[in-house]
């Protein structure tokens, strides 16, 4: 009985489902993060959003996007449809399933990975250090998006599109403001 | 008796103002937008909170000193 | 090695003779500034250099010895903040780490001019202090920082540092460092961190220089007068450095004079010399004197009648509401008029900041803009509630010591020049508000 739970568990879609929808959790909380930490550079505040409560959420919605992380890597591994080792994972281009946009994966797991070790160890490492990761950081989300879009055998679905482009839109809208801001003439003087 | 005391690096703060949004009750801000901290070691109510404003702070310009100061 | 520790009897009877000049003795028209010439005025050197080659044990003993007697002798700092020099070695030999010695003689002050004259006319003296300092606490390395835009003195120096290299006179070799002209860039830590491969802009401490500063090592930054005076009490020892000066405070120090004074210039003086007496050595007064100013643009203002009477030293001084600071004495004549004189130096310090700490960056501006308001436009008739309410926003709140500066100078100026500061709230500026600087403004039209 628990041979056939357990088969149907590392056989069936349930894995693959888990997967998408853990990857598609991930970006969405990804994408959160990046607009708030965009925010949060060009020190937007709010009476309802005071510094600290940008800056918190943007710490919060990445440690989700990792927990998302962990599962969505986690069930591709354990998924023995596709033999996609865990080394593959974190070292990019290693698979022979869909080589190039996995790659991608792991790069972005990577610098996911990076940008989480500095932040935890900031008090630690000195802001200069901190801030050439995150600097490097920016490159997490679009090389997400671009992962998602090509290793993920939803695209077609409108929703999962739909989503993608709205997480895109939102993202390019935050850079807006932020560009907007630093133009010389409507800089507040500092 | 442990005292937690704050300061601030005058080269690295940047005016984000997040230590005086956690900690008004010990942190002010002058005209310009910049910390003005009490040389006095922070409440014992206010210490986590205080420990929380130096992690928050974006450029690490807050810092905090314990120091075994001896009963007055 | 006898030349390091207590020696009475030393011949230097032509100094007891008359006890002034003492650090300006090999200063004299048409006389060189090369190494001969030195040794003649001052006698020879005698470092323990086998020693300080060979044995390291005999090597600290001698250079304990050395920092005793510069204890003994209560040698102050003579860069303006006046901390004890024999405190300062000590603290960076008993580091136990490879120490830096820095000699700081790029005397960014506008109103002084004692280093660049120790520097130019008695260069030996302050290159002597240097290498006396790097043995005291164990430096493998030494610098000499001055302003590189001055050629001539960056070309002499240089000469005067490959001599001593000819001479064999100096085991560590003192590099010649040429800093930016800016105000800040003198400060202490801004040398260092120049020195260092970054900007020329000061830092901040903790951790202090003499617990980590070139390359990381213990460094002891020293002002060039200092060095100069230690230099001769290695030479004559302790006691002789006490024959001058008060009981506290001995020695002699160098005080640069200016203003409305018959003989500009640098003048040695016993500490503790009364100031009406230094004004008169400089000539006296060319005209009826309003306020002096002590201590150069991060001092203060004294009025001319309270001023007089006060011995030069630090005790005394402040004391009288004064501070010492490098010797510096401007005297302000009646036909000037001293808030247009604070508020320019104000304002140049406003300009001449590092721009590294807001309160700085914004503070003094608005200082600046009062003081400006109050001498050149009438005021508004509460610029003293103004000054009251920026300075605690202002001062300890910088990096560095530049903020505090202005502050304490613009206080000095309501205090002192209580009636003038009346007179301009009631009837807006004076006629002499319009005369031309007294206090040279570098990069102005004022400038020396």
């Amino acid at each position: 009985m628990s041979g056939i739970l357990t088969g149907s568990f590392l056989h069936g879609p349930f894995l693959w489902y888990a997967t998408r929808a853990a990857g598609l959790i991930t970006l969405t909380a990804l994408t959160a993060s990046v607009i708030l930490g965009i925010l949060n550079a060009g020190r937007f505040a709010s009476a309802r959003w005071p510094r600290f409560l940008v800056q918190g959420m943007h710490r919060n919605l990445s440690l989700i996007a990792l927990v998302f992380l962990v599962l969505h890597v986690g069930t591709t591994v354990i998924d023995t449809y596709t033999s996609i080792s865990l080394s593959a994972a974190f070292v990019p281009f290693l698979s022979s399933y869909k080589r190039f946009w996995l790659g991608l994966g792991a790069i972005a797991c990577d610098v996911m990975l990076a940008l989480l070790a500095t932040s935890l160890l900031r008090q630690r490492i000195g802001h200069r250090l901190w801030r050439v990761v995150h600097w490097v950081g920016y490159l997490c989300w679009p090389v997400a998006v671009v992962h998602g879009l090509g290793a993920g055998t939803d695209h077609a679905t409108r929703w999962v599109l739909a989503l993608t482009l709205a997480c895109v839109a939102m993202v390019l809208a935050a850079i807006g403001y932020r560009a907007v801001q630093l133009i010389p003439s409507r800089r507040v003087a500092r | 008796m442990v005292n937690y005391r704050l300061r601030v690096n005058p080269i690295m703060c940047q005016a984000h103002g997040l230590c005086a949004e956690l900690l008004p009750e010990f942190i002010a801000l002058d005209p310009w937008g910049y910390p003005i901290i009490p040389d006095e070691p922070v409440p014992e109510d206010l210490k986590s909170l205080a420990r929380k404003a130096v992690a928050a702070c974006p450029t690490l310009a807050l810092l905090g000193d314990k120091a075994r100061e001896p009963r007055a | 090695m006898t030349a390091l520790a207590e020696m009475p009897g030393r011949e230097h009877e032509r100094h007891r003779a008359e006890r002034l000049p003492r650090l300006l003795a090999g200063v004299a028209p048409g006389q060189p500034a090369d190494l001969r010439h030195h040794e003649r005025t001052y006698g020879t050197l005698d470092l323990p250099t086998a020693a300080w080659n060979g044995d390291r044990a005999a090597a600290r003993r001698a250079a304990a010895r050395l920092i005793d007697a510069v204890d003994r002798a209560g040698l102050t700092g003579r860069g303006g903040a006046g901390f004890p020099a024999a405190r300062k070695l000590r603290s960076v030999a008993e580091s136990g780490r490879a120490a830096v010695v820095v000699a700081n003689g790029a005397e960014g002050e506008p109103a002084s001019r004692k280093d660049k004259l120790l520097l130019s006319r008695v260069p030996h003296l302050v290159l002597d202090g240097i290498t006396l300092a790097a043995f005291a606490v164990g430096a493998t390395e030494a610098y000499l920082a001055v302003h590189g835009g001055n050629g001539k003195l960056m070309a002499n120096l240089a000469g005067a540092i490959h001599a001593r290299e000819v001479a064999g006179v100096d085991p560590v070799p003192i590099e010649l460092v040429g800093i930016d002209d800016e105000y800040v860039a003198s400060e202490q830590t801004a040398i260092v961190q120049y020195v260092n491969g970054g900007p020329g802009l000061p830092t901040f401490t903790p951790p202090r220089t003499h617990e980590r500063g070139v390359d990381g090592r213990p460094t002891a930054v020293s002002n060039a007068e200092t060095l100069a005076h230690l230099a001769m009490i290695g030479r004559y020892g302790s006691a002789w450095f006490r024959e001058t000066g008060l009981r506290d405070e001995p020695g002699t120090t160098l005080v640069t004079v200016s203003g409305a004074i018959k003989r500009p210039g640098v003048y040695e003086i016993e500490l503790g010399t009364p100031i009406g007496e230094l004004l008169t050595l400089a000539g006296g007064p060319a005209e009826r004197p309003q306020a002096v100013l002590v201590g150069g643009y991060f001092g203060t203002w004294l009025s001319a009648e309270t001023a007089w009477p006060v011995p030069f030293a630090r005790s005394s001084l402040r004391a009288s509401g004064a501070a010492m600071g490098a010797g510096i004495l401007v005297v302000l004549p009646d036909s000037r008029c001293g808030i247009a004189e604070t508020a320019r130096v104000v304002r140049y310090l406003a300009d001449s900041g590092a721009g590294q700490c807001g309160p700085c960056v914004f503070g003094l501006p608005a200082l600046a803009n009062v003081l400006e308001d109050l001498a050149f436009h009438g005021g508004r008739g509460d610029a003293a509630e103004r000054v009251a309410s920026l300075i605690p926003l202002i001062e300890g709140r910088g990096a560095c010591r530049h903020p505090d500066g202005a502050t304490q100078l613009a206080a000095s100026a309501f205090r002192a020049l209580r009636h003038d500061v009346h007179w301009h709230d009631v009837n807006g500026p004076c006629f002499a508000a319009a005369e031309p600087p007294l206090l040279p403004i570098p990069g102005s039209a004022g400038s020396w």
